[in-house]
């Protein structure tokens, strides 16, 4: 399979990086590249195979639940580029 | 008097405990080090050296009183991807411009409690995505290696590997004692191999990874980079625990690695998979793994002849997988909640001019294909099938573990190190992803995975074996990594910078 540049626009638009028409064209050649190189997995024969979901045999372990950690707000904004009483301020979204 | 910074852990261990030298002496040897070196090497992105020396002052206490931890004094080097209490912490990444974290990852804090002085942050490709640390906002590490007749500051620099470039050149070129590192691909492995030192993967859920910024969290796991085997078991059973916080981590006791070096490897299985023979594999790649084989065989273990079928499309299933989980694990950086942001007056405009100037090239075609390959009507064609023939990759491993192979012997690497600014790997992202051809089907499968350097090419540049081990085995890789480390002895760059 291989992208065209109007599919590329719309993959930045769901990534959120905003790209220019040039970067685009650029970003096609790259992309395409890449996706020419793993469409060989379409040789493999996968009927019947589960899918992996975990790498390692050993059941998730279970916390239990309940509260053991928290009352960090001000940790949690310490590093936002803006914020205001442990708020992260962000420009206007609401009209 | 010795120079203190060629010390290996373990020498300087013995001579820490033996008071023939205090910790402040070696970190302060360290810290010269670092200031003469790092502006020809680029190792370091972050010199704590206020840090370290109170670190080493604490430390020579607890040594005067005979109360040393397992690396206490022990300086080391801490890759820019661990979470570090107040302190730079930004994987190498623009989009995390001035990030401090208020915590400290596991696998550093276990390092901080068994002793060990950190000197600071090393280099790194962006958010680990990367085979020649050149994708570092930083600017790209310089290997201290450089081919024959060409070691002067004005010959040829070459990579160092990636994605742990600056953890490997600090270790190689004496700036700290050993290095943590990550392995998500070969990010160990690789850099190890290119500078002549050791460095292991261990299993998947091994280390923890809480605390470590994530890139592929399926794949991603800690680990060492040392000037020896002895001094990566040393580090690796510090670095590995138990951890509540990771919810992967697993529940089983650490071993004491370095009781498993010097043991015997006499009628011990080890398997050559003839996948790994690829087309056009450089001849001195192909010697050096014959060489291999025999030093294994005059140690008396039996080599066996094995088939791993998937092997050839670890690679591509790895460039779905991973990708997919970036662009997942990436998401969070959005100009709010830390690091850079690039101001607009409407907020999606704003995440996405703050993303398309945090994020390198590299890391923006990752997002971008991550996001393709689970976008409504491909998320079967490609992920579900990458994970399929994940089981697949698994299982070619399980089925000769079960015929009693104990480890596996590979070359590391396709190549010895490359140019800075390689033109065809520039040219082709592909080229460059196929470093990690030999080292990535280990992350698929979550095995152990160590890489020794082993000899040098016809240009005069280190060259690594890896070996494969069975799920948490690490011990027989130590075991088996020591056989191909006595037989090679240490390879040492010749310095120029």
């Amino acid at each position: 399979m291989s992208v065209d540049t109007e599919t590329v626009k719309r993959v930045a638009r769901l990534s959120r990086i905003a790209i220019s028409d040039e970067r685009a064209e650029s970003m096609r050649e790259e992309l395409n590249t890449i996706l020419g190189f793993v469409d060989q997995l379409n040789e493999v024969d996968v009927d019947g195979v589960e899918p992996m979901t975990s790498v390692v045999d050993i059941n998730m372990r279970q916390r239990h639940d309940i509260v053991s950690d928290g009352n960090k707000a001000k940790d949690v904004v310490a590093n936002a580029p803006s914020h205001e009483d442990n708020f992260f301020m962000v420009p206007k979204v609401v009209e | 008097m010795t120079d203190l910074t060629t010390l290996t852990i373990a020498e300087a261990r013995t001579k820490l405990q033996a008071k023939e030298v205090t910790a402040s002496e070696l970190t302060d040897a360290y810290l010269t080090a670092i200031e003469a070196s790092n502006d020809a090497l680029n190792a370091y992105v972050a010199v704590t050296a206020d840090h370290a020396r109170t670190q080493a002052a604490a430390s020579d206490e607890l040594l005067t009183k005979g109360e040393a931890r397992a690396l206490e004094g022990i300086p080391l080097g801490i890759k820019d991807l661990f979470g570090t209490e107040g302190i730079h912490t930004q994987a190498c990444s623009h989009i995390l411009d001035g990030f401090k974290p208020r915590y400290e990852s596991t696998v550093s804090g276990n390092l901080k409690s068994d002793g060990a002085v950190m000197l600071g942050k090393l280099n790194m490709d962006e958010f680990a995505m990367g085979s020649s640390n050149e994708t570092s906002y930083y600017g790209a590490v310089t290997n201290p290696w450089k081919r024959k007749g060409d070691q002067s500051a004005e010959g040829v620099a070459l990579v160092p590997g990636g994605s742990s470039g600056g953890s490997a050149v600090a270790v190689a070129a004496n700036l700290c004692a050993g290095a943590t590192a990550t392995d998500t691909g070969g990010s160990i492995r690789q850099p190890a191999a290119f500078t002549g030192t050791t460095g292991i993967k261990p299993t998947y859920g091994r280390c923890s990874r809480w605390g470590i910024v994530a890139f592929a969290s399926s794949l991603d796991q800690a680990g060492p980079i040392t000037r020896d085997v002895r001094d990566s078991a040393i580090m690796l059973r510090s670095m590995a625990s138990t951890d509540i916080k990771d919810s992967t981590s697993v529940d089983l006791p650490v071993p004491d690695y370095e009781a498993a070096i010097g043991k015997s490897i006499k009628g011990m299985k080890i398997g050559i998979p003839r996948e790994y023979r690829l087309d056009g594999m450089p001849d001195e790649i192909e010697a050096l793994w014959q060489q291999g084989i025999d030093w294994m065989k005059e140690a008396g273990a039996e080599i066996v002849d094995i088939s791993l079928p998937h092997t050839k499309y670890a690679l591509p299933a790895y460039y779905i997988v991973a990708p997919a989980e970036a662009s997942s694990n990436l998401a969070r950086y959005d100009g709010v909640r830390y690091g850079l942001r690039v101001e607009d007056d409407n907020i999606t405009d704003m995440y996405e001019k703050t993303r398309a100037a945090g994020f390198g090239d590299e890391v923006q075609r990752r997002v971008m294909i991550g996001t393709y390959v689970l976008s409504a009507g491909y998320y079967d064609a490609y992920y579900l099938r990458a994970q399929k023939v994940r089981t697949l990759i698994k299982r070619d491993f399980e089925e000769v573990f079960a015929q009693g192979i104990e480890a596996i012997l590979t070359p590391a690497t396709p190549s010895a190190a490359f140019a800075i600014g390689d033109k065809e790997m520039v040219a082709d992202p592909v080229k460059m992803y196929l470093n990690d051809v030999f080292t990535v089907t280990v992350n698929m499968a979550g095995l152990p995975g160590i890489a020794v350097p082993a000899g040098l090419s016809g240009d005069g540049l280190p060259l690594g074996l890896q070996l494969i081990g069975r799920p948490f085995d690490e011990e027989t890789l130590f075991q088996t990594g020591n056989i191909i480390e006595q037989a090679a002895g240490r390879l040492k760059p010749q310095k120029w910078w």
